[in-house]
C-alpha cells in the first residue's frame, strides 16, 4: 500500500486497543523530556487557575449553578434536544442525528462530498476527535486541516493529542520548531527559513501556514461548547481566532455536537462563560466567543449543518450516578490538577479524553470490554483534587469508585462463565470474611505478630516481600509488624477497668 | 494537666475509639496515643471489641458487596455511641462517605437506617478535639522541627481544614516548617500503590524530596498509611526524617 496520504498520518493502531493504563503509564514515565514538559506546564496552569478562581467571591455559587443547570439538562435531555432541533431548523440550519461514530462520519463525508470540496478546515473539537473524523475523511479523499495551533502541532507531528485543551502539552517549543521545519512545507506554506523556537516566531509560522488554508477552504468543520435550545444557537469558545476564521469564511459549516452539550436558554451562558475561561485557560474573559444561530443571509456560512451525536452518551445517561460525568464542559482543570496525569501525560489513557474525566467517561461511553477501559477507573489515587476544581461539581473521585465497582461486577460475571477465574475476587472475598467478625481479624493478627517477632531477630525493617507486595517493597522500606496489637494492649491495660 | 477531673473539657463524655484495622495491627502506638490524649482531656474512652475495618480496601478496589460485612460490623460495634473517634482521615472519611452508599447497595433498609445514625457520629480525632471539646492546646510538649503533610482524605473527604495546624501551633517547643507542594497527593492510594506501582513510586519520590527539603526531623500527618508510603521512601533514601502521627505528637508531654 503506497497510496499517497493527503494529511500527516497519525501513529498506527486504534486507541481502543491501547495497553492497560499501568503498562502505558510505565512507558510514558520513561520519557524524561515529556515529564519535564508536563511538570512545568501543569504547575504553571494550576497556579494561574487558582489565581483566576480566587478572585471570584461567588465561585462556589457559580459552580453550584453550573452543576444544577447541567443536571437539569440531563434529566430532561429528550425535551431540550427536541427544542434545540426545532430552533435550529427554524433558523435555517439542517439537523442530523447520529447514533455512533460511524454514522456521524458518514453524514459529514456525504455533506462535504455534496459540496464537491476535497478539503475542510477544522476548529478544535473534541467530538470530532472522539469519532476520529479526520481519518474517516482522509479515507474518503478529503483532507482535514487542523487550525488550532496545538492541534496543528499534533497533526504535523504525526502525533495524538495528549490533553483536552492543550493537545501538545507534552511538547516543548524546541520540539515544536523541529516539527514545523520538518513537516509544514509538505502540507502547504512552509515556515520561514531559519525559524527559531521563540513562541512569537512559531506562532507567526503557523499563521502564515494557515492563512492560505483559511482563504481557500469552502467547508469548515467544528464542534460546539454549548448548544442553546431556546434560541437555536451554537457557541464556540476559543483563544486564537482560528475558530472565528473557520466559522465565518467558508460557505458550508458542519458542526458535530455531543447531545449533552445542550443548554436550556441563552441566559445560562452567563454562568458558563464565567466558569469555563477561568477553569480552563485561567482567563477572566474568553478571547474569541463565536455564537451563530443557523444561517443569516449575506453573513457567514449559508449552508449550516449540525450533527448531534450520541456515541455512547445515552448509555451513561441510563446510570443516575454515572451520568453526572456528562455535565463536563471539557475545561481540563481536572487534568491539570491531577498528580497522576502530571506524571504520565494524556497518551497513557488510550483515549482522546485523558485524565480524571477520561477515567470516568471512557468506560461509560465506550463500555468496559477493552483492557484499557477496564483499567482507567483505577488510574487514580482517589486524592480528590479533581473533584475540588471541577467547575460543574462532578463528584469525580466518587465516580471513579463507582466505575471501579462496575468493572469488578463485570469481572465477577465473567468468573462464572468461560473466562479464566480472576485472582482478585477470591482475595477480596477472603478479606471480607475476615473483616466480618473481629475474632477472625484477631486470628489473622496472630500471623502478623508472629512474623513481627521472627523478623525482629534479624532486622528492623522488611526488605523484600512476595508479589504483589514486592511492587511496594521495591522502592520503600517497611517497618516490621509490631509484636503487640492495639487490642492486646487494651486487653492488658484497660479492659479490666471497663469490667469494674 | 492539673485541672480537676470535673474541670477538664472531656468530663462526662464517653468516646468510642475506632482504632482502624491498620493501626490496630501495624501502628498500635497511634490508637494508644489517642487514648492517652482523650483521657488526659477528661474523656472516658471505650474500645468496642467487635470493630474490625472501615471496608475501604474493598470499596476502593470496586468490591462493594465484599465491603458490606465491614459496614454491618461497624454499626454493630459503634451503634449507641454519641462520639466515635478515629485517628485516620481516610478511615473516618470512608465511614462517613462510603457507608451510606454501601448500605444502599445492600438493599437492607435496617442497615441503611443504622448507617444514617452511626456514620455522621464518626469523627477524626482532630475534629473531636477542636470542635467537640473546644480545645486547641492539649498540653503537649515536643521540642522538634516538624513539617505537616495534609493527607488527601483528611483534607478533601473529612475536610479537617486547618485544625491540625492549629493543634500543632499550640504544642510547646515545636517548630512547624512549611512543606512545599503540601496539598499534592503522596501517591499511596491503597491498592493504587500495587496496581500502578510505577506511578505511585514516582509520586512518593516527589513528596519525599519535598519533605527532605524542609530539614524537618519529623514528618507529621493524620494517616499512617500515607506516612508508611512516604516514610518508606525516605528510609530507603536514608533520609533522617521520621514519620509520626499527629496524635502521637499531641500525646507527648514534658518529662515524657
Ligand atoms: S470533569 Fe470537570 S474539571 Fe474535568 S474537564 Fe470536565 S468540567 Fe473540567
Amino acid at each position: 500500500m503506497t497510496t499517497e496520504r493527503l494529511t500527516p498520518a497519525p501513529p498506527p493502531g486504534e486507541l481502543i486497543d491501547s495497553p492497560r493504563f499501568p503498562v502505558a503509564a510505565r512507558r510514558e514515565l520513561g520519557n524524561a523530556q515529556q515529564r519535564r514538559n508536563l511538570h512545568h506546564a501543569t504547575r504553571t496552569i494550576r497556579d494561574k487557575r487558582a489565581q483566576a478562581v480566587g478572585e471570584m467571591d461567588n465561585w462556589q455559587e457559580l459552580r453550584a449553578a453550573g452543576g444544577a443547570i447541567k443536571s437539569r439538562v440531563l434529566r430532561h435531555l429528550p425535551e431540550y434536544l427536541e427544542q434545540l432541533e426545532a430552533s435550529l431548523t427554524r433558523n435555517g440550519a439542517t439537523v442530523h442525528w447520529a447514533g455512533d461514530a460511524a454514522e456521524a462520519n458518514r453524514i459529514v463525508i456525504d455533506l462535504v462530498q455534496q459540496t464537491g470540496s476535497t478539503e475542510v478546515v477544522k476548529v478544535k473539537s473534541m467530538a470530532t476527535q472522539e469519532i476520529e473524523l479526520n481519518e474517516a475523511l482522509e479515507e474518503s479523499g478529503i483532507a482535514a486541516w487542523e487550525t488550532d495551533l496545538a492541534e496543528l502541532i499534533v497533526q504535523l507531528g504525526h502525533d495524538r493529542p495528549s490533553h483536552i485543551l492543550v493537545p501538545a502539552i507534552h511538547r516543548n517549543r524546541s520540539e515544536v520548531r523541529d516539527i514545523f521545519l520538518a513537516e509544514m512545507g509538505n502540507y502547504g506554506t512552509p515556515p520561514p527559513p531559519g525559524l527559531d523556537d521563540d513562541p512569537v516566531n512559531l506562532a507567526d509560522a503557523a499563521r502564515g501556514h494557515l492563512r492560505e488554508k483559511f482563504l481557500r477552504a469552502r467547508v469548515a468543520v467544528s464542534g460546539a461548547n454549548f448548544a442553546i435550545a431556546d434560541t437555536g444557537s451554537l457557541v464556540v469558545v476559543e483563544s486564537e481566532g482560528n475558530g472565528r476564521m473557520c466559522l465565518t469564511l467558508p460557505e458550508t459549516l458542519i458542526s458535530v455536537v455531543g447531545i449533552e452539550k445542550v443548554l436550556p436558554s441563552f441566559e445560562d451562558l452567563e454562568v458558563f462563560m464565567q466558569l469555563l475561561p477561568r477553569s480552563s485557560t485561567a482567563e477572566r474573559m474568553n478571547p474569541y466567543t463565536s455564537i451563530w444561530s443557523g444561517a443569516s443571509e449575506g453573513d457567514g456560512p449559508q449552508n449550516v449543518h449540525v450533527v448531534l451525536i450520541d456515541n455512547g452518551r445515552t448509555k451513561a445517561l441510563a446510570d443516575p450516578q454515572g451520568r453526572t460525568a456528562l455535565r463536563c464542559i471539557r475545561c481540563s482543570a481536572c487534568l491539570n490538577i491531577c498528580p497522576v496525569f502530571e506524571k504520565v501525560g494524556g497518551h497513557a489513557y488510550g483515549s482522546v479524553y485523558p485524565g480524571p474525566i477520561g477515567a470516568i467517561l471512557n468506560p461509560q461511553i465506550r463500555g468496559t470490554d477493552s483492557a484499557v477501559d477496564r483499567s482507567l477507573p483505577f488510574a487514580s489515587t482517589l486524592c480528590g483534587a479533581c473533584t475540588e476544581v471541577c467547575p460543574v461539581m462532578i463528584p469525580i473521585a466518587d465516580l471513579l469508585v463507582h466505575m471501579r465497582s462496575k468493572v469488578v461486577d463485570a469481572k465477577k460475571a465473567e468468573n462464572t462463565g468461560v473466562h479464566l477465574p480472576h485472582a482478585e475476587p477470591a482475595m477480596m472475598k477472603a478479606g471480607a470474611w475476615v473483616m466480618a467478625d473481629h475474632r477472625r481479624l484477631e486470628a489473622a493478627q496472630l500471623a502478623t505478630k508472629t512474623s513481627g517477632k521472627v523478623l525482629g531477630h534479624f532486622t528492623d525493617h522488611i526488605g523484600a516481600l512476595p508479589w504483589p507486595l514486592s511492587k511496594w517493597a521495591n522502592a520503600r522500606d517497611t517497618a516490621n509488624p509490631p509484636t503487640q496489637t492495639f487490642r492486646d494492649w487494651w486487653k492488658a491495660n484497660r479492659a479490666q477497668e471497663e469490667q469494674k | 494537666m492539673t485541672a480537676s477531673p470535673q474541670g477538664r473539657p472531656g468530663h462526662g463524655l464517653t468516646v468510642a475509639l475506632f482504632a482502624t484495622c491498620i493501626n490496630d495491627t501495624m501502628f498500635p502506638g497511634t490508637p494508644r496515643a489517642t487514648v492517652e490524649v482523650l483521657e488526659r482531656l477528661g474523656c472516658t474512652v471505650v474500645f468496642p471489641r467487635e470493630q474490625t475495618c472501615c471496608g475501604q480496601i474493598f470499596t476502593n478496589t470496586g468490591y462493594f458487596d465484599e465491603a458490606v460485612p465491614s459496614v454491618r460490623t461497624y454499626v454493630k460495634a459503634f451503634g449507641g455511641y454519641d462520639y466515635i473517634v478515629g485517628p485516620s482521615g481516610s478511615c473516618v472519611g470512608a465511614v462517613r462517605d462510603q457507608h451510606p452508599i454501601l448500605a444502599q447497595r445492600s438493599g437492607d433498609a435496617g442497615l441503611q437506617r443504622e448507617v444514617a445514625q452511626v456514620a455522621p457520629r464518626t469523627l477524626d480525632v482532630s475534629e473531636f478535639i477542636v470542635d467537640v471539646l473546644g480545645v486547641t492546646d492539649v498540653g503537649a510538649y515536643f521540642p522538634h522541627r516538624v513539617t505537616y503533610h495534609p493527607t488527601c482524605h483528611s483534607l478533601r473527604v473529612v475536610k479537617v481544614g486547618d485544625r491540625p495546624y492549629t493543634l500543632l501551633s499550640k504544642v510547646r517547643g515545636l517548630e512547624l516548617v512549611e512543606l512545599p507542594d503540601a496539598r499534592q497527593c503522596c501517591g499511596f492510594g491503597g491498592t493504587f500503590s500495587l496496581k500502578n506501582a510505577d506511578v505511585s513510586v514516582a509520586m512518593a519520590a516527589d513528596k519525599a524530596r519535598n519533605v527532605a527539603s524542609t530539614g524537618a526531623e519529623y514528618l507529621v500527618a493524620g494517616d499512617n498509611s500515607c506516612l508508611m508510603n512516604i516514610g518508606g521512601v525516605l528510609s530507603r533514601q536514608n533520609a533522617a526524617v521520621k514519620p509520626i502521627h499527629l496524635i502521637e505528637i499531641l500525646a507527648h508531654t514534658e518529662g515524657n
